[in-house]
């Protein structure tokens, strides 16, 4: 494994998605979203202007697990698919570099490029409100948008992993689309439908457990139940096993879902160089 | 399948070979049984059909697909090994691949830099490498709005990246002009002039003949035959075409004088004698025209095309 290769494929993926704006655009979002959820959150309340970081962050929570799954998912997608269609992964891979570099070299300029509209767009935001937050409110803040960088990065690994399976960029468009619709809007339904129609008899213990094969709940959990507030809020305290509620647990979890799908693209990358 | 070729430098040492390769696609035998050698500094010619193999041969040579069977050889290294050569190999390594694609939102000079830096080259040489094919004035400008042509140069720029020792260039003039062919190939020269050992494909046969040292033809995943142009005339024995000029009172006088020789067909043309005769019986004619004396104004002998030679060769 040579780190200039990667460097090279990364520093490319990267300045990429500066050059076309699209870093920028996506950074402005998060801010517009952010600010207007902290100040005009509570307007069907009644109040204008900033409540607590509790309640704004409980209201990102809900907001970024849509938008960042999509836009990781659309940042991803084609990065493999989209060099063979194209026809420039002939010339790519007849470079002195290995699929597994030029795999990696990809994911992480593509999560440079997303990390750094997270970090700045939600960052902004973060130095706006300083002024009225606390070390343990800024502690928080700064727990979310770590986990949201988390979050973005994990749903890039599984795009990626699609982009070498799918065979053309539509399919790979169309599953990454599925992929959206499946861990962000129906996992948390089939599960909710399995603890319905067993009444609780089926799976009310592991149920908790089972949350963390979805990377957008495993974030979900990390913000809410790093907030006292927010846990007494949702009523979720009594729900939840303790063992679910350490931080560095959750995160580990995430970083599986980072590896795992990536190390498949690689393994799946690398049997194409044997096979087509 | 006989090497029939008295090639120039026959001593030199052997730089790509190839022994009994094949690639199957399911029952598809796209490479079917391949031994090819090619020499240092030699401009090697790969010609075939679509379809007959060419384009599979070269990605294996290039290491981009696995053999079936067989093996391929780079400067007495395997190639498409994981192993520590394969990066060894690759930057002795320069690739045009047919269409080339580049990515559009760069710049010429970016995606010179681009490619170096995955092939390990400082990036002072880029500019001169621009000039080099042409492009120093469009250095700035965005492959999207660069032409067909311009962008096979910038392709072929960044083939030639790192000073390789090896250049594999597939259908290299797609999309040039006339003019820019004959520079393409006036930096072929120079590059064979440096030891640059080159594999080149084309379906424009006639712009082959002239510059390649040998050649390949490739049909049904088979090399046909290998040798030197005039190699493989020779093998396939087509015949050559007699233009004898004359004034009309004398197109029986040459009739006369070629009757007894083993000629084929003898056709009297509007100014002149048109004589089909077998490479065996050329010197023969030649001295029997000469034996007509002032009656012959002029003479010109066609040997057969490469495009002759191929279709007698592939069909």
């Amino acid at each position: 494994m040579e780190f200039s290769q990667i460097a090279a494929i990364a520093g490319k993926e990267f300045w990429d998605r500066i050059r076309n704006r699209w870093v920028l655009a996506v950074a402005l979002v998060f801010t517009a979203f952010a600010l207007s959820i902290a100040y005009f959150g509570a307007a069907q309340q009644g109040t204008v202007g900033f409540r607590s970081i509790e309640v704004t962050i409980a209201s990102l929570v809900s907001l970024v697990i849509y938008l960042i799954p999509l836009i990781a998912l659309v940042l991803g997608f084609d990065a493999i698919v989209g060099e063979r269609e194209r026809g420039s992964l002939d010339l790519l891979l007849s470079m002195p570099i290995t699929r597994v570099e030029l795999l990696l070299g990809k994911y992480l300029g593509l999560a440079g490029a997303l990390t750094f509209s997270t970090v700045a767009g939600f960052g902004l935001v973060g130095i706006v409100l300083s002024a009225q937050l606390d070390l343990n409110a800024l502690f928080h803040y700064f727990g979310f948008m770590l986990s949201s960088v988390l979050l973005g990065c994990a749903f890039l690994s599984l795009a990626v992993m699609l982009s070498v399976f799918a065979a053309d960029r539509t399919r790979a468009s169309g599953l990454a689309i599925a992929m959206w619709f499946f861990f962000v809007l129906i996992f948390d339904l089939l599960l909710l439908g399995v603890l319905v129609v067993s009444a609780g008899q089926w799976g009310g213990e592991t149920l908790p457990y089972l949350l963390l094969l979805n990377p957008a709940d495993v974030f979900r959990i990390l913000n809410i139940f790093s907030l006292e507030d927010v846990r007494t809020l949702y009523g979720l305290a009594t729900v939840f096993p303790p063992a679910l509620a350490r931080p560095w647990l959750l995160g580990l979890v995430m970083a599986g879902w980072i590896v795992v799908p990536l190390a498949i693209a690689a393994w799946r990358f690398r049997l194409g160089a044997n096979r087509a | 399948m006989a090497d029939t070729s008295p090639a120039p430098n026959e001593a030199a040492r052997t730089v790509i070979v190839a022994r009994g390769v094949r690639k199957h696609y399911g029952s598809i035998h796209a490479v079917d049984g391949v031994d090819l050698d090619v020499r240092e500094g030699e401009l090697f010619g790969l010609i075939g059909h679509n379809g007959a193999g060419k384009s599979t041969l070269f990605k294996m040579m290039l290491g981009l697909i696995p053999l079936s069977a067989g093996e391929i050889r780079i400067d007495g290294a395997p190639v498409g090994g994981a192993g520590g050569d394969f990066r060894a190999v690759r930057r002795k390594i320069g690739y045009l691949p047919e269409n080339v694609v580049l990515y559009d939102n760069l710049t010429g000079l970016e995606t010179l830099q681009f490619f170096a830096r995955l092939k390990g080259v400082p990036p002072q040489g880029n500019a001169a490498l621009l000039e080099r094919v042409g492009l120093a004035h469009a250095a700035r400008r965005r492959v999207r709005e660069y032409s067909k042509g311009m962008r096979q140069r910038l392709g072929f720029a960044q083939a030639l990246l790192g000073t390789p020792r090896i250049l594999f260039l597939d259908e290299p003039t797609t999309g040039l002009d006339p003019e820019a062919i004959r520079g393409f190939y006036a930096i072929l020269r120079q590059l064979k002039g440096e030891g640059v050992t080159m594999v080149i494909t084309s379906h424009i046969l006639a712009e082959i003949q002239e510059r390649v040292d040998r050649l390949a033809i490739m049909a049904a995943g088979k090399v046909q035959a290998t040798g030197t142009v005039q190699a493989l005339r020779e093998q396939m024995d087509l015949p050559l075409w007699f233009s004898v000029r004359v004034a009309a009172e004398d197109f029986e006088a040459v009739r006369a004088a070629l009757g007894s020789l083993p000629v084929g067909a003898i056709e009297a043309r509007e100014d002149h004698v048109a004589v089909q005769c077998p490479r065996e019986a050329k010197m023969a004619v030649i001295a029997a025209l000469a034996a007509l004396g002032g009656k012959v104004r002029d003479l010109s002998v066609r040997e057969p095309s490469l495009e002759d030679v191929f279709f007698g060769f592939s069909d």
